[in-house]
């Protein structure tokens, strides 16, 4: 394979964004069949991909090696069985954004349709690439396209969350920085498989991952770094919340598996207590904030939270079913999560209100959206038959083999999640028709139509056969788990005892 | 005669001021003729300097000044500095009223007194070119004498200068004293111990350097000044007299007193943290461009002494191609501020900026990509900017630095980030006038485009710069 493949997918979208930007017209549909034409291009390239990709190997595949800071860093990309089903998300969320601009974005669309594609590239390149500088560069780059899609086409409160989403950002991420140079004078370099085979000295490990930590947990977020979510997710326009939820999140997961957990494993063992603590919290607390929430879109944010809760707990029980599991689940998050915002985008676009309180019986108006919602309702409390459901017991099941306790406590979770969703269903959906706004609006169009049901089917069908998924992903969480327990035992024994 | 060769930028520069005077004081209405004289002249400056050997030290009149490889590099950003001022400000001038042939010929003298301060080699030899340029600086910073606030910046920064350049000779006279020599070389080899007074020397000297580049807490002069002056000089001030500054800053603890580390290193580092954290809080209260790009430069400067104070090459390097990136954010941003007029006005608050996306997307695009690139957001030049110094100085383990320096942009995005809210999302405000000259038009793409695509190829840079090998 001499074609850079990896490379196309990221530049596509950008070379779409530059061609959006000489074109002359502001707000005409054309801008927009450019931007879904490429991303769509971009989704087939993906999938042609996943269909080269060789599932029996860990080896990073599709491997693009280039000098870029000479002697010193290069622009080294590569996918393995982790990070290949992230880059289909992405691919595949994108068009679905761009779609659903007809009815949210009003001004500027075709400056939307520029900072999403650039977006897109941009999170591509994250899960793409095999070296921390490049990734640092992907990871930080993504904060300017996002605090403009916040600030400009947001809601009230825009300019607060830009910057509070912004600015949380770039402080946990500094650090990771330090760690990143520090990493190239301990280690002699930043590539990343390299890194993987040379190890890293344990004295320096401790400092490290609190660096990267710092990056990730507010990233993913966790508690008590994730107060920007809530502010970002509900001023941010929908499809800028779809693309937060469903991708920008994961790229802290996906991080803490390919850099916390590989780079750093000694490390990772002294703080996984840190790391289970600071997710039990947030399942509990965030499902129990949930709760309470007359926002919808907050109340999904905070679901959120307790979610990437779970992910966190599964990436450190360094089990196969654990971390296979949270890979699994940040996929269903990502379509689900990203399903649910859509959702409360359809009634929003009609009611221009997101409290709960204004809804209520829209199931005798909306029957379609209410089955859609009712389904990705029950995806996001993980019941069986859902891809949400296959993430989570995988999380339990290897939570259980590692510590029994911590198990049992969020197992909790899941009934708060089952609670929170189940009753802001009622709320917006059943009950009796009060407001007599609601009874003029109409019911799903065609475009809502396809977008929600493109995200029902797979959500449905990994759902029910989530070998595909797991069987991409197997051999590579098998070796990183291997290589993790092999480092433990080379180095790290004395240093637990 | 073989030396003159080797100084032929100098003298070159030296007899264009004289002729350009002449012809200013003999032709009538020669304002234009001599700005485009003087640009064309500079340009000839830089090919001359080029034209000198790029691979070996050359020392000249006993030693007292030296062509390398870090003379020759400065003197050209300082050439092309003082070229893209004289060629985008042209216009402001005009609407200024202060369209005299009296500028370019004090811009090239203060060019002249920098590209000495660059070469010198020797303590009097450099303090000749810093009071050159000096002079010429005064009188520009208040160029515009009918206005208030002009010859106010211009008298506080003669007042305070002349106060510094006065502690500055007083460390050159202890360290005469106590080394029995001027010249850097002879120092820096007869120096038998670390004796108490050259430390003191070191120190004033540090000083008169630290206020000429506006480090804290020697920068109360710049806000008022930078605000006070004209545009076109504040643009002036704020790149390439930091230029000169920063070499002589190399040269001077490098090649004399490299020994001496320990005795300036905390000095450095001092001023270093001050200058990054100050500037930083400072400039979030500004609501007036010009301040706020004073305090900016501030906090910038912070972080090119923070590359110098690490002691090696990569160090000096990082710190060099440092202030290189910050010149071409400085110029873009200069020439956005030259395209806020409206009927021969100019704007120059933040609120001023209100809503611009919406009236002139292309003027605001190239803001954003300049101001995140000064906050050091990748994957903008400024971000390699800063990864340069910071590479280097972690590389000698000065962590504390590191995390401080990387700390303080983020309290220094903040207030990018308030310019940014202004342009992106407020309101919009009246349209600005359209007809800018050329060169401000090209200035301003070039340097969007440098700044955009230097991840492309950013070892190019650093590639020249590492041709550059003090210690």
């Amino acid at each position: 394979m001499n074609f850079p493949i990896l490379s196309s997918l990221i530049l596509l979208p950008t070379i779409g964004a530059v061609f959006l930007l000489f074109s002359k017209d502001k707000n005409s549909n054309t801008g927009k069949y450019v931007a879904l034409f490429t991303s769509f291009v971009n989704f087939l390239i993906s999938i042609y991909l996943w269909y080269l990709f060789d599932s029996s190997t860990s080896n990073f595949q599709f491997v693009e090696n280039r000098e870029w800071l000479k002697g010193f860093v290069n622009y080294k990309v590569g996918i393995d069985g982790i990070s290949i089903l992230f880059i289909i998300l992405i691919t595949f969320i994108t068009p679905l954004c761009i779609i659903s601009v007809n009815n949210t974005i009003k001004v500027r669309l075709r400056d939307f349709l520029i900072a999403i594609l650039i977006m897109e590239s941009l999170m591509i390149g994250v899960f793409c690439s095999l070296d921390l500088v490049v990734f640092y560069l992907f990871f930080e780059a993504g904060l300017i396209p996002m605090f403009l899609i916040i600030g400009i086409w947001g809601g009230e409160r825009r300019v607060y969350s830009a910057f509070k989403f912004f600015l949380y950002t770039l402080l946990g991420s500094v650090l990771m920085l330090v760690a990143i140079i520090s990493i190239y004078w301990i280690a002699g370099t930043t590539d990343i498989v390299q890194l993987y085979e040379l190890g890293i000295d344990i004295k320096y490990q401790n400092l490290l991952w609190l660096a990267f930590f710092s990056s990730f947990a507010v990233k993913t977020p966790m508690w008590p770094v994730h107060t920007w979510l809530p502010d970002a997710h509900v001023e941010a326009p929908t499809a800028g919340s779809v693309l937060l939820a469903a991708i920008l999140l994961k790229m802290a997961g996906y991080g803490f598996i390919r850099f916390s957990l590989g780079l750093f494993p000694v490390a990772s063992e002294i703080f996984t207590p840190l790391v289970y603590s600071l997710s039990l919290i947030a399942i509990i607390y965030a499902s129990l904030v949930a709760l309470m929430q007359e926002d919808m879109k907050k109340l999904i944010a905070y679901s959120s939270v307790a979610h990437m809760g779970f992910v966190t707990l599964g990436i450190f029980t360094i089990t196969q079913q654990g971390i296979e599991g949270s890979i699994i689940q940040m996929i269903s998050h990502g379509l689900v999560s990203a399903a649910l915002f859509l959702c409360v985008g359809v009634v929003y676009d009609r009611i221009h209100s997101r409290l709960i309180k204004t809804y209520g019986g829209l199931v005798s108006v909306m029957p379609k959206y209410s089955i859609l919602f009712m389904l990705f309702t029950l995806a996001a409390l993980g019941l069986p038959g859902t891809s949400g459901f296959i993430g989570e017991f995988l999380i339990l099941m290897g939570a259980f083999k590692d510590n029994f306790l911590v198990a049992v406590i969020a197992s909790f979770g899941v009934i708060f999640g089952a609670a929170y969703m189940l009753w802001l269903y009622r709320r917006v959906v059943f009950g009796n028709l009060t407001n007599k706004d609601l009874l003029k609006i109409p019911d799903l169009d065609n475009s809502e139509k396809f977008i929600l049901w493109s995200l029902a089917l797979p959500v449905l069908f990994f759902g029910f056969y989530p070998e595909p998924l797991i069987n991409t992903i197997e051999v590579s969480v098998y070796d990183l788990i291997e290589m993790y327990n092999f480092n433990l035992n080379m180095f790290g024994l004395e240093v637990l005892k | 005669m073989n030396n003159l060769n080797f100084i032929s930028p100098e003298i070159f520069i030296s007899l264009s001021i004289m002729f350009l005077l002449i012809l200013g004081v003999f032709k009538k209405n020669s304002s234009s003729l001599i700005h485009n004289l003087s640009i064309g002249l500079l340009l000839i400056t830089g090919i001359l300097i080029l034209n000198n050997p790029f691979d070996s030290a050359i020392t000249l009149f006993g030693n007292s000044y030296v062509i390398d490889n870090l003379s020759s590099l400065m003197k050209i950003l300082t050439i092309l500095g003082g070229a893209f001022v004289l060629s985008i400000s042209t216009k402001y001038l005009k609407i200024s009223k202060i369209f005299l042939i009296e500028y370019p010929i004090l811009i090239l003298c203060s060019i002249l007194g920098m590209m000495v301060m660059i070469s010198s080699n020797d303590l009097m030899v450099f303090y000749i070119g810093l009071e050159l340029q000096s002079l010429a600086l005064y009188v520009l910073a208040s160029f515009n004498r009918d206005q208030l606030k002009s010859s106010e910046s211009g008298l506080k920064y003669f007042v305070l200068s002349a106060l510094s350049s006065g502690l500055l000779l007083y460390g050159c006279s202890l360290i005469y004293g106590f080394s029995r020599s001027t010249n850097f070389n002879i120092i820096g080899n007869s120096m038998d111990s670390t004796h108490y007074g050259l430390t003191f020397g070191i120190v004033f000297i540090l000083v008169g350097l630290a206020f000429k580049i506006s480090a804290v807490p020697f920068h109360m002069w710049a806000p008022d000044v930078y605000e006070g002056s004209p545009t076109s000089v504040t643009l002036f001030f704020a790149i390439v007299p930091k230029v000169a500054a920063l070499t002589v800053f190399i040269r001077f603890l490098y090649v004399p007193f490299f020994n001496m580390i320990d005795q300036w290193q905390p000095i450095i580092i001092f001023l270093a943290i001050a200058s990054m954290i100050f500037g930083a809080v400072a400039a979030i209260g500004q609501n007036n461009l010009k301040r706020l790009v004073a305090y900016s430069s501030i906090s910038h400067i912070g972080y090119a002494l923070a590359g110098l104070s690490v002691g090696t090459n990569e160090g000096i390097q990082s710190s060099i191609v440092y202030i290189s990136i910050y010149i071409v954010m400085n110029l873009g941003l200069f020439s956005c501020l030259f395209m806020m007029k409206r009927k021969n006005q100019y704007f120059e608050t933040i609120d001023d900026l209100s809503g611009l996306s919406k009236n002139h997307p292309v003027l605001s695009l190239s803001l954003l990509v300049i101001l995140f690139s000064l906050a050091g957001i990748p994957p903008l030049a400024g971000f390699f900017a800063k990864f340069y110094v910071f590479k280097s100085v972690i590389e000698q383990s000065m962590y504390f630095l590191a995390i401080v320096g990387l700390l303080s942009t983020v309290i220094a995005a903040f207030y990018y980030l308030r310019i940014i809210k202004v342009i992106y999302f407020d309101e919009e405000r009246e349209k600005y006038d359209t007809d800018h000259s050329i060169w401000l038009k090209i200035s301003l793409t070039f340097s969007t485009l440098l700044i955009l695509l230097y991840f492309i190829f950013p070892s190019k840079l650093v590639e020249i710069v590492s041709s550059i090998n003090i210690i």
